[in-house]
């Protein structure tokens, strides 16, 4: 048994032909899926927050807001979308923040690979969570009576937009994820920047009832565009207008951050 | 891999190491052993200086260096959610291995660290020498020309501290090239052909262990105290006579010290028994490296390291 061990540890074994940036990032994607299946208990945190919502604003304030509990859901539904796949990139914050914390992050950084592929990678599971939460809510959604307008092609536009709002939005927590070493403090941090975004939008209520000077920031608040453009797309009512609006933001976040992370990332000597 | 086959690192460090050589990085906490070896695996910039690395220029040229290194550092760096082979794995795909090829690569790396039976438990179910021999598995997926180990066996019990040396003397006999930094002198004797001793940065001795024992001076006196609180007395008559400073084991009851000549430890001997001190036992020969470092920072090493080259 020793002498085969050793024979083996002592082969040399050469380098393959040098693997494509896209199938480094997919090794990584590979990673996060592998995720699912070792700690599934982060789907439930992942979609008990929006079930939560879901329900708790049908039955408890749906009526009070819009007449009726299936009224108000089929206005709040598209929004709790939105809402799930903005607090879920906190998560894949954290996430990064831990593998950076416990110096995997310092193997990967040796390798000869695309230095953006674990992010890449990181992104891949967070579209897969995405996918997974918002496929969730939407099921609850219909089981309790939700019926999107535009039909399946509607839905599957919005979920398209809904990626492009998580990817935007994950590129914030990527950096946060490689300034803060905590993982506590990138949640902290996180949701205490969130929920304001959030709540003052038009994901819970129509906003004619607020005030003007909060109106003001409500109709501008990226979460708004997105939820507005959300609700026309599973509506059927969606202009182009609406959806360049909510695309705003995430492009922006992209487009910005994502060289941020990079740079973040190859300079950072921990 | 078939270029020059050494490396070279200067910032205030100047090291050579020739292909296929275990080169040991001695020093205490806070030497600059990790940083060092952070800065030769491309994690770490240089802010002056340079070096190569298997003939690459490490500022120049970091991809290239990363193609023919692998590291290890004193954490493992594996998810610990996922299993053993699942990490291998993914380190042989990103490496190039597709499919069945990365699967096998994995299989080997297992088998030949002993691992094959827990290779579909979480790594956050493994021991501390498990993780360090999974740990290096993982930085073998492809023979690295140079291999950076930074503390190897810190905080592994001896048993799991003699399969890792196992390990390292197999990869060195294989022609990779070890760079390894420890705090255990003993670790350095055992394993290392050559020796640098750093310490505040800087380095301040490199050599064979033979010849840094040799730079320091042959002949040591070595006296246990019978009873250790007369420690003060017994050094300061051991200065008064050799002229050189005590350094004063661990464990406290024992001195040691540069004797020069067997007359002269004689006569210390002799003033020691005269001022009424028992001693225990006392020899006399080469020094331990513990000694050499003592020798060569004015300071003792650490506890850690005392400890290790007592065993």
């Amino acid at each position: 048994m020793k002498q085969t061990a050793s024979t083996q540890l002592l082969r040399r074994v050469e380098r393959p032909r040098a693997p494509s940036a896209l199938s480094n990032a997919l090794v990584f994607g590979w990673r996060a899926v592998l995720k699912f299946k070792h700690v599934p208990e982060q789907l439930f945190d992942l979609v008990m927050t929006p079930i939560m919502f879901t329900l708790l604003f049908t039955f408890v304030f749906g009526g009070a807001l819009a007449g009726s509990p299936s009224e108000y859901l089929q206005f709040f539904l598209p929004g709790i979308l939105v809402q799930t796949v903005v607090f879920n990139s906190v998560y894949s914050g954290m996430g990064l923040s831990t593998d950076l914390d416990k110096g995997l992050f310092d193997r990967f950084r040796s390798l000869p690979i695309w230095s953006l592929a674990p992010f890449a990678g990181l992104m891949v599971g967070d579209m897969l969570r995405h996918l997974i939460a918002g496929g969730i809510i939407l099921t609850i959604g219909l089981i309790l009576g939700y019926r999107p307008e535009a039909g399946v092609v509607g839905v599957v536009a919005a979920f398209i937009l809904l990626l492009a709002i998580g990817f935007g939005v994950g590129w914030i927590f990527m950096v946060l994820g490689l300034i803060i070493r905590t993982p506590m403090t990138v949640m902290t941090i996180g949701f205490t920047a969130i929920f304001p975004l959030v709540f003052a939008s038009n994901i819970m209520v129509d906003p004619a009832t607020m005030p003007r000077w909060l109106r003001a920031f409500v109709d501008v608040n990226p979460v708004s565009l997105m939820t507005t453009a959300l609700r026309g797309l599973m509506g059927g009512t969606a202009t182009l207008t609406e959806i360049a609006l909510a695309l705003i933001a995430p492009v922006a976040l992209t487009l910005i951050l994502a060289p941020v992370t990079l740079w973040l990332y190859v300079r950072s000597e921990r | 891999m078939k270029r020059f086959g050494d490396v070279k690192a200067v910032d205030g460090i100047d090291l050579v190491v020739p292909r296929g050589m275990i080169f040991a990085i001695l020093g205490p906490n806070g030497a600059g052993k990790t940083t060092l070896m952070r800065m030769l695996a491309t994690l770490a910039r240089p802010d002056a200086g340079s070096a190569t690395v298997m003939g690459h220029d490490l500022l120049t040229a970091p991809h290239e260096v990363r193609a023919s290194i692998a590291m290890t550092g004193q954490f493992a760096s594996l998810d610990e959610d996922l299993t053993g082979r699942e990490n291998l794995v993914m380190l042989a795909r990103l490496w190039g291995f597709r499919g069945r090829a990365a699967k096998a690569r994995a299989d080997d790396l297992l088998a030949a660290f002993d691992l094959s039976d827990a290779s579909g438990k979480q790594v956050k179910a493994y021991s501390g020498g498990m993780r360090r021999r999974l740990d290096i598995a993982a930085s073998l997926v492809v023979t690295p020309g140079v291999l950076f180990l930074d503390e190897p066996t810190t905080g592994l019990d001896p048993k799991a501290r003699k399969d890792v040396w196992r390990m390292i003397r197999g990869l060195a006999d294989s022609g990779v090239t070890i760079l390894l930094t420890t705090q255990y002198l003993e670790e350095a004797d055992q394993l290392a052909a050559r020796i640098a001793v750093i310490d505040h940065g800087k380095k301040i001795a490199e050599g064979t262990s033979r010849e840094l024992k040799a730079a320091t001076g042959s002949g040591f006196l070595r006296v246990s105290l019978a009873d250790p609180t007369r420690f003060d007395d017994a050094a300061t008559i051991l200065e008064r006579r050799l002229g050189q400073t005590v350094q004063r084991s661990s464990e406290g009851a024992e001195l040691s010290v540069l004797g020069g000549t067997a007359k002269i430890a004689n006569e210390a001997l002799a003033d020691l028994i005269a001022a009424g001190i028992e001693l225990s036992d006392f020899s006399m020969g080469q020094p331990s490296l513990d000694e050499v470092f003592f020798a060569l920072t004015g300071q003792p090493a650490s506890d850690d390291g005392s400890k290790a080259a007592v065993a």
